[in-house]
Formats: C-alpha cells, sequence, structure tokens
C-alpha cells in the first residue's frame, strides 16, 4: 500500500536528529513536526524569520504579528529567536539549517528539482525554494511517485522548469525512499506491501535495485 | 520638523513627493507587519505606474492588492503571489509585469541597496529561470549568478514602536522584511503603533536606528489575519 501523507511525514521524521536546525516546506513537510521522536529535540525555522516555532495557538492565544512561512498562526517554543528576513536566509544560504523537508512536482537523476512552476498554469512563486534548495546539504524531498495518471515524478531529466540544479540526494514518495547520487536513482526502502517491480514500473529515471530492498518500518 | 524628530501628523505629509512611475520597496510577509495605513495613502493618492517590491502582493481588499483595481501597480518584484483573484486576472492579461524573485535574493537585495553594495553573487537561482540574462561565476567549485541590489524612491515599513528620533523595534514576525526595506528606500516612510521620547527606548533593544528613517506616523492597524490555526484550548473552563 502506498504511504498516506501523514505516514510519509512519520517516516521522514525517523531522519531527524537530536539538536538539528529544520526547516519544514508547506504541506507534506509541515506534518513532519507531528512526529517528533519524544526522546529527541529539534528546532523548527521559518522562512519568516523565526526559529523555535511552536504549535498553533489557542484562539485566546492568536497573535497577528505571529505566523509561520505558510502564513498560519503560530507560537513560539521555548528558546526561541526572531529576526528579519536576511539574517534568515543567511542561516539558510549559509548552511545553518542541519535538514530542509520540502515538496516537489519533479526530481531527476542529476538531482535537479522541479517544485515551482508549470508553464501556462498560473504561477505564484518560488517563495524560499530557491533559496533552500541552495543553501542546504541535507535536504528530503517529499511527492507521490507518480501523477494520478501513473507518470512518473522521478525523471531521468526534469521537464519543468527547475528550482534548483544537483542539489537533491534524497526523495521520500509514498512508494520508496530513494537516494541520487552518480547521475542514477538508488532504491533504499520500499513502503510496506509495496513491491520493487511497482516502484521500476512507475520510476522514469535510472534506478539502480540492490539485492536486498527492506520495508519501511513506520 | 525640528532636529532629528522624523514626527509627521497627516498621511498626507507622509507620503508626500511620491509620483507616477516611482520605485517603492515594502516591508512585510503575506499580510503581516505589512505598512497597511501607508498603503491605502498611496491608493488615496491614485499614484500610478508604480514598481512595487514586496515578498507578497496581498489580498484582493487588504494589503498591496488594493492598488491592483486602478492599475497602480505596473510592476512587482515578489517572491510569492497570486492569493488574489485580480493580481491573477492582471498578470494573465499581461496588464501587469510580475519579476519573481526568490525570497533570500529579494531580501539580500534590499540589504545590499541599504549598505551600498550594487550587487552580489549567490548561488540560489543558478541554473533556473532566474538566472536567465544573469552573469555567472565559479567560485570554489560552486555556481554562482549576480544579482543587482535595489533602492526604492520610497520605502514603506511598520514597526511597532518608535521613538520620535525614528529608532525603530518591530514586534515577532512583523518584522521580516521591514528592517530591510528601511534601509533601501531614498525616503524611508515608517507607520508605528506607538511614538516614545528619544531615551525611552533602550539603545540595546533598537532594531532599526533612526538614521535609516525620514518620516515616521503613529497609526492604528487591522492586523488582518491570512491563515486563522488554531489548536483547541486545553485550559478552556467548563
Amino acid at each position: 500500500m502506498a504511504l498516506s501523507r501523514e505516514q510519509i511525514a512519520q517516516r521522514v521524521a525517523q531522519e531527524l536528529k537530536d539538536g538539528y536546525y529544520v526547516n519544514l516546506g508547506i504541506g507534506i513537510p509541515t506534518l513532519v513536526a507531528n512526529y517528533v521522536p519524544a526522546d529527541i529535540e529539534v528546532m523548527l525555522q521559518s522562512e519568516n524569520g523565526l526559529l523555535g516555532m511552536g504549535q498553533f495557538p489557542t484562539e485566546e492565544e492568536i497573535d497577528a504579528d505571529l505566523i509561520n512561512a505558510g502564513k498560519q498562526t503560530v507560537t513560539m517554543a521555548t528558546g526561541a529567536s526572531i529576526f528579519d528576513s536576511a539574517e534568515s536566509f543567511a542561516m539558510i544560504r549559509g548552511g545553518h539549517v542541519d535538514l530542509t523537508v520540502l515538496g516537489a512536482f519533479e526530481v531527476d537523476v542529476n538531482g535537479n528539482i522541479a517544485s515551482y512552476m508549470i508553464p501556462g498554469k498560473l504561477i505564484k512563486g518560488m517563495g524560499g525554494a530557491m533559496d533552500l534548495v541552495a543553501g542546504a546539504d541535507n535536504i528530503i524531498v517529499t511527492m507521490t511517485h507518480a501523477s494520478k495518471h501513473g507518470v512518473s515524478k522521478l525523471l531521468t531529466n526534469c521537464s519543468l522548469p527547475l528550482t534548483g540544479k544537483g542539489c537533491i540526494k534524497k526523495v521520500l514518495t509514498d512508494l520508496a525512499f530513494i537516494e541520487i547520487k552518480n547521475g542514477k536513482f538508488y532504491l533504499i526502502e520500499r513502503a510496506p506491501g509495496v513491491t520493487v517491480e511497482e516502484i521500476i514500473k512507475l520510476t522514469e529515471g535510472e534506478l539502480v535495485i540492490p539485492a536486498d530492498v527492506p520495508e519501511m518500518q513506520l | 520638523m525640528a532636529g532629528f524628530d522624523k514626527v509627521v501628523s497627516s498621511y498626507e505629509e507622509a507620503m508626500a513627493g511620491l509620483t507616477d512611475g516611482m520605485t517603492v520597496i515594502a516591508g512585510g510577509f503575506g499580510l503581516c507587519g505589512i505598512p497597511e495605513n501607508l498603503i491605502a495613502e498611496i491608493k488615496r493618492k491614485n499614484t500610478k505606474g508604480l514598481t512595487l517590491v514586496s515578498n507578497n502582493c496581498g489580498v484582493d481588499d487588504f494589503g498591496l492588492g488594493i492598488l491592483l483595481p486602478e492599475r497602480q501597480i505596473k510592476k512587482i518584484v515578489a517572491s510569492y503571489v497570486g492569493e488574489n483573484a485580480e493580481f491573477e486576472r492582471q498578470m494573465m492579461n499581461g496588464e501587469l509585469e510580475v519579476e519573481l524573485t526568490p525570497q533570500g535574493t529579494l531580501a539580500e537585495k534590499m540589504r545590499a541597496g541599504g549598505a551600498g553594495i550594487p550587487a552580489f553573487y549567490t548561488a540560489t537561482g543558478y541554473g533556473t529561470p532566474v538566472a536567465k540574462g544573469k552573469e555567472e561565476r565559479e567560485f570554489n567549485g560552486r555556481h554562482y549568478i549576480l544579482e543587482p541590489s535595489i533602492i526604492g524612491d520610497f520605502a514603506i515599513v511598520k514597526a511597532w514602536k518608535a521613538d520620535r528620533y525614528g529608532n525603530l523595534v518591530f514586534r515577532k514576525t512583523a518584522r521580516n522584511f521591514n528592517p530591510l526595506a528601511a534601509t533601501a528606500g531614498k525616503i524611508t516612510v515608517v507607520e508605528v503603533e506607538e511614538i516614545v521620547e528619544p531615551g525611552d527606548l533602550d539603545p540595546d533593544q533598537i532594531h532599526t536606528p533612526g538614521i535609516y528613517v525620514n518620516r515616521l506616523i503613529k497609526s492604528t492597524f487591522e492586523k488582518r489575519i491570512e491563515q486563522r490555526t488554531t489548536r483547541p484550548s486545553a485550559t478552556a473552563s467548563a
């Protein structure tokens, strides 16, 4: 069975380490915050200028001056700090954020990512995504493995305009955990109940299959 | 106005000198920390052909979105737009020029502009549509593109508190692009919730020194919330 959005978030959360500063993108990445293991501490960076993002506020706590990068009202965790947008992207571009999790439309075997623009459709913009992929070393892309019509999103060459070039090394889809190196995809894990054959069928770019492909443990 | 006193008493005075075709840099992220009354004054003046530099373009009836119906904006430089139907319509019809700029690059363009740095190299956008027409250069095996900085004829800023000398303190994430915008305007106009006397703010706690500020006005703010997200109240009384 393909992973649900929640299960993708759960698997990503296993990659968190104690003391990590983490930037979570909008959508599935945001859900990762719900699965931080109880025995570790992470601090969430929100690129609008908050390090140490807390949970959503109660109705009484709502503060129009305190939002996250998704423009949602939030609170601050203990030990939080506030800064301007240039400082925020100094952290991101300067490689100070330990892990970045973001969504995408397509990823290819050379680590290129397309995530912000579909020509002909309304283009809303890249927000902070180009800075995040250019600055971070440790990035996990979350997305569905293929479109609803069965068209692979793991490609030899991205077909859409790029958000970043050669910057993605890990992709977690609803079917598989994949690493990218030497111009190839490497199948690391498969979703519970999903066969290697199903993954091969929905992966357009060259996929290396090791002898043993373990199931994800959720 | 005397000495370092930056306080003006009307919005008309605050935005005096803004004319058609100028470039205006605005602070704010989404609807958070936007100079909402200064934007309303631009609407009232009906200044046209403006180039707006701001992370976003407001919503249909609030923030920079209110400048769209009368076609006051010729061009917008932003990282994320399209939260408003009129914006979408004008962009799709080619009535509004949109220069999409990565958020960190946008912030740095303002910072650099205000700091007297004409351009800077960044890896952000290399190999993407953003790099089109820009100089590329390699440093230590990595690719970078040259991004020009931005200076505005006006910068419009929202801060929390100020003293009469224009020293500014921002509040929570309403800070965002505001301190950067403040440095990058030939004329920087700031609206605040409270104005105190010089000496009342702790010099160690000032986010933006008054040297960047030309005009200061006190106002009240709607502070509209774009995405009201809450959790249940654990301490709600029975």
